[in-house]
């Protein structure tokens, strides 16, 4: 079946150009039906696929094929290959799994949105672009399918582009991966001066060998880490990723939750060969991990925006994969990838739900007690919070927990790394349980909107129904202001079953990769093939305690903040800080930066180039120009002057030859 | 048999047309000095073909005479349709291709 291999990518795109073509056509809600089948048939070809390798012996389980030369060069010769390996086939059934969910559920969300086959469009760009950045087999195929998932977060971002503000964030987005993207190019450059091929094969055959080592390898990692701070929103380039919820939810769920934020992570992953002779490379990305987790959870406490909390939520936990991947646990990355993937997209499908019951505003103050109006959507949700904060059997205790043994194991730091990591898992721990308390439980504080002076005003939500005409058509009777004699409503079945689906997921994902008995460790095996070297995690006693005290921080952290938002014991003022709300200053500050100092030196850049370098340029035209003026009086027209010339010159030759060459 | 009357006599014919090509103005005549130039080398080639008993030589002089001939039709043709336009112009009037 190794000829399913290329019908992965090529059903998106299919998908897109039909929905370039008659999208408008097809309109709404069948646009969207054509785009979650094409997804599903991409899964389903990604099935055959597994199914494939599965039935292999584990030591061949790398399927390639090569469609076309794409750029021959010299001695440049990149092929339109794809690469089916463990590695990239577990991205591809989570990518497409998860995408052709959040398809089906977008079919309810997007419901009477003016541009709802635009919609549908980008998602299917995205998801094309995404599996060509997992499935290529070479470096710039990658980075082909880098910029594309890039430039449809971008459209996603602000597809509501009406409103100033969208807009801007979606430039925020593509102009802060951009600087990420810097690194992604050097670091192939690098790579094709040292190895002299870019084809992922090649270069972990070179790693494996020893050809990459010492500063080199270590340059490699730190270039490849760059690209990935920028696409997985790690400090210093974490700051587009929150703003990126202007998009619609769904978007937020697949692309900036589930799917591209971990492309960073599978790129490392898949050059883990070479960041094993990468020395303080990895050193680096763990620590950036671990203090990226632990900044982005502090921010998550004092976020008010559903959203919000969700966001920085994953910058937290994209931390976590980093810090796996900087201690050599790389089975433990994919796995909580997976798993993130299952409880992320989960809570961001269940918070749009919220917000689609709530005439889209996503304020968590407005909320309360949403569990008598929406009971699938708190069921779901809830499975989701236990998961992500830790609490056994969810998924995400097992896969957090891997992360956190493997930190405990790594040299002298790791009992640091470790500490990070816990006092990261208290605090999701405690925003995700504050999040949950204030949206499904208590009072329902909507009702005493304008009445109750503590409550924050409700401002009109960034929905662009205002862009056309199209109001009376839109099936949302209730798309306004919230008001409060507004009654909540369960969603329609094409956004629950999502939930229920990966709810479901969220719940029993641990089993992909359960510790102490070796058979059971599926995930671990199965990736075998594909890593070059595992780190070992703590035995017996060591990991059993290990996770008593896992848990037991996770229950801290769900009962204070019970103490908190449900008791209401302790004022919430003194928890949530201004320095966390405000994101500790960092986004602000890197504004003040670009519009001051950085400003000068940035004109002090243009203007180099406007003079200097174009003043080479001009200059040189300038030259040629003025040689051209001058000697351009030789040709008068004058055939006899020509002629003159042709028979001196001759006479010359003549001469040269007789007294030079001794004729 | 000696070449050298046969070789004098092209580089005589040669310089003749050279010279007429350079100080006369008639375009006309100017042509028919190329033809002798052309002619000049002719008469050379053959003479060394024959003294060196190749008959190269006899097939570059077939060759120049074909290709004059193609000359002469084109060169006859633009001389023949100046001269309608512009009766009596001199080679040296004719600068419209000055750069």
């Amino acid at each position: 079946m190794q000829h399913a291999l290329w019908l992965i990518p090529a059903l998106p795109l299919v998908g897109f150009l039909l929905l370039v073509v008659g999208g408008r056509k097809l309109g709404d809600p069948r646009s969207g039906i054509l785009a979650t089948a094409m997804v599903a048939g991409s899964f389903l070809a990604t099935v055959a696929v597994f199914v494939d390798l599965l039935g292999k012996p584990a030591e061949e389980r790398a399927l390639t094929q090569t469609l076309f030369t794409w750029l021959p060069s010299g001695n440049l010769k990149i092929g339109m290959g794809f690469l089916a390996d463990p590695l990239s086939v577990t991205m591809c059934l989570f990518v497409t799994g998860v995408g052709a969910l959040i398809h089906l559920y977008a079919i309810g969300y997007m419901k009477g949105d003016p541009k709802f086959s635009k919609f549908f469009l980008y998602l299917n760009l995205f998801v094309f672009s995404m599996l060509m950045l997992v499935l290529g087999d070479n470096l710039l195929l990658t980075f082909l399918g880098w910029e594309g998932v890039g430039a449809c977060s971008y459209f996603l971002i602000s597809f509501w582009h009406t409103d100033p503000a969208n807009a801007t964030a979606g430039k925020k987005a593509f102009v802060t991966n951009r600087i990420g993207d810097w690194g992604f190019m050097v670091g192939t450059f690098l790579t094709w001066t040292t190895v002299g091929s870019i084809n992922y094969l090649d270069i972990n055959a070179a790693a494996t060998a020893g050809t990459i080592a010492g500063a080199t390898a270590i340059a490699i990692g730190v270039l490849f880490f760059v690209a990935a701070t920028g696409k997985s929103a790690q400090l210093p380039l974490f700051v587009w990723l929150p703003d990126a919820m202007a998009g619609p939810t769904p978007v937020s769920a697949l692309i900036h939750a589930a799917t591209m934020v971990t492309s960073g992570v599978y790129l490392l992953v898949r050059l883990n060969p070479v960041l094993l002779s990468a020395g303080w490379a990895n050193d680096l990305i763990a620590w950036v991990g671990a203090i990226t987790a632990l900044v982005a959870a502090t921010v998550a406490i004092s976020q008010n925006d559903i959203k919000k909390v969700l966001a920085y939520s994953t910058v937290s936990q994209l931390g976590y994969l980093f810090l796996a991947i900087g201690t050599g646990n790389y089975v433990a990355a994919i796995f909580h990838m997976v798993t993130h993937a299952f409880f992320k997209a989960l809570l961001f499908l269940g918070s749009g739900s919220v917000i689609h019951g709530m005439s889209h505003d996503q304020d968590m103050r407005h909320y309360g007690n949403l569990k008598k109006y929406m009971p699938i959507t708190a069921g779901t949700f809830i499975i989701g919070w236990l998961s992500i904060a830790g609490v056994p059997p969810f998924s995400g205790f097992w896969s957090k927990d891997e992360i956190l043994a493997g930190a405990y194991n790594f040299g002298s730091a790791g009992k640091v790394l470790w500490f990070i990591g816990l006092i990261t898992a208290l605090l999701t721990a405690f925003y995700m349980t504050r999040q949950v308390i204030m949206t499904f439980f208590g009072e329902e504080k909507w009702r005493n909107i304008g009445t109750d002076a503590d409550l924050v005003p409700v401002t009109a939500h960034a929905h662009a129904d205002s862009d056309g005409g199209t109001d009376s058509a839109d099936a949302h009777d209730d798309h306004h202001v919230l008001t409060p004699d507004h009654t909540p409503h369960e969603s329609p079945w094409t956004m629950t079953v999502p939930l229920i689906v990966l709810g479901g997921l969220a719940l029993v994902g641990g089993v992909l990769n359960l510790p102490f008995v070796d058979k059971f460790e599926l995930l671990k095996r199965w990736l075998e093939p594909t890593l070059a070297g595992e780190q070992e995690l703590p035995h017996g006693a060591t990991l059993f305690g290990l996770a008593v005290v896992a848990v037991v921080v996770g229950l801290v952290g769900i009962g204070f903040a019970g103490l908190v938002y449900n008791r209401k014991r302790i004022d919430p003022a003194l928890i949530e800080r201004e320095e966390f709300a405000k994101g500790w200053w960092i986004d602000s500050s890197y504004a003040w930066f670009m519009g001051g100092p950085g400003r000068v030196f940035f004109d002090g850049v243009a203007w180099f180039d406007g003079h200097v370098i174009d003043g080479a340029v001009n200059g040189a035209a300038t030259l040629v120009r003025g040689a051209g003026l001058r000697l351009k009086r030789v040709q008068n027209g004058q055939v006899r002057s020509y002629a003159m010339g042709i028979a001196a010159g001759a006479v010359l030759l003549v001469g040269f030859f007789v007294t030079r060459m001794g004729f | 048999m000696n070449q050298q009357p046969t070789l004098i006599l092209g580089a005589l014919i040669f310089a003749i047309g050279a010279v007429g090509l350079l100080v006369r103005r008639n375009p006309l005549v100017m042509f028919m000095c190329v033809e002798l130039m052309l002619n000049a080398v002719n008469l050379t080639f053959v003479s060394f073909s024959r003294s060196l008993n190749d008959v190269g030589g006899q097939v570059v002089v077939f060759f120049v005479l074909v290709v004059a001939a193609a000359e002469v039709v084109v060169g006859l043709a633009i001389i023949l349709s100046i001269m309608r336009r512009r009766p009596n112009a001199t080679a040296d009037d004719l600068t419209m291709l000055k750069g």
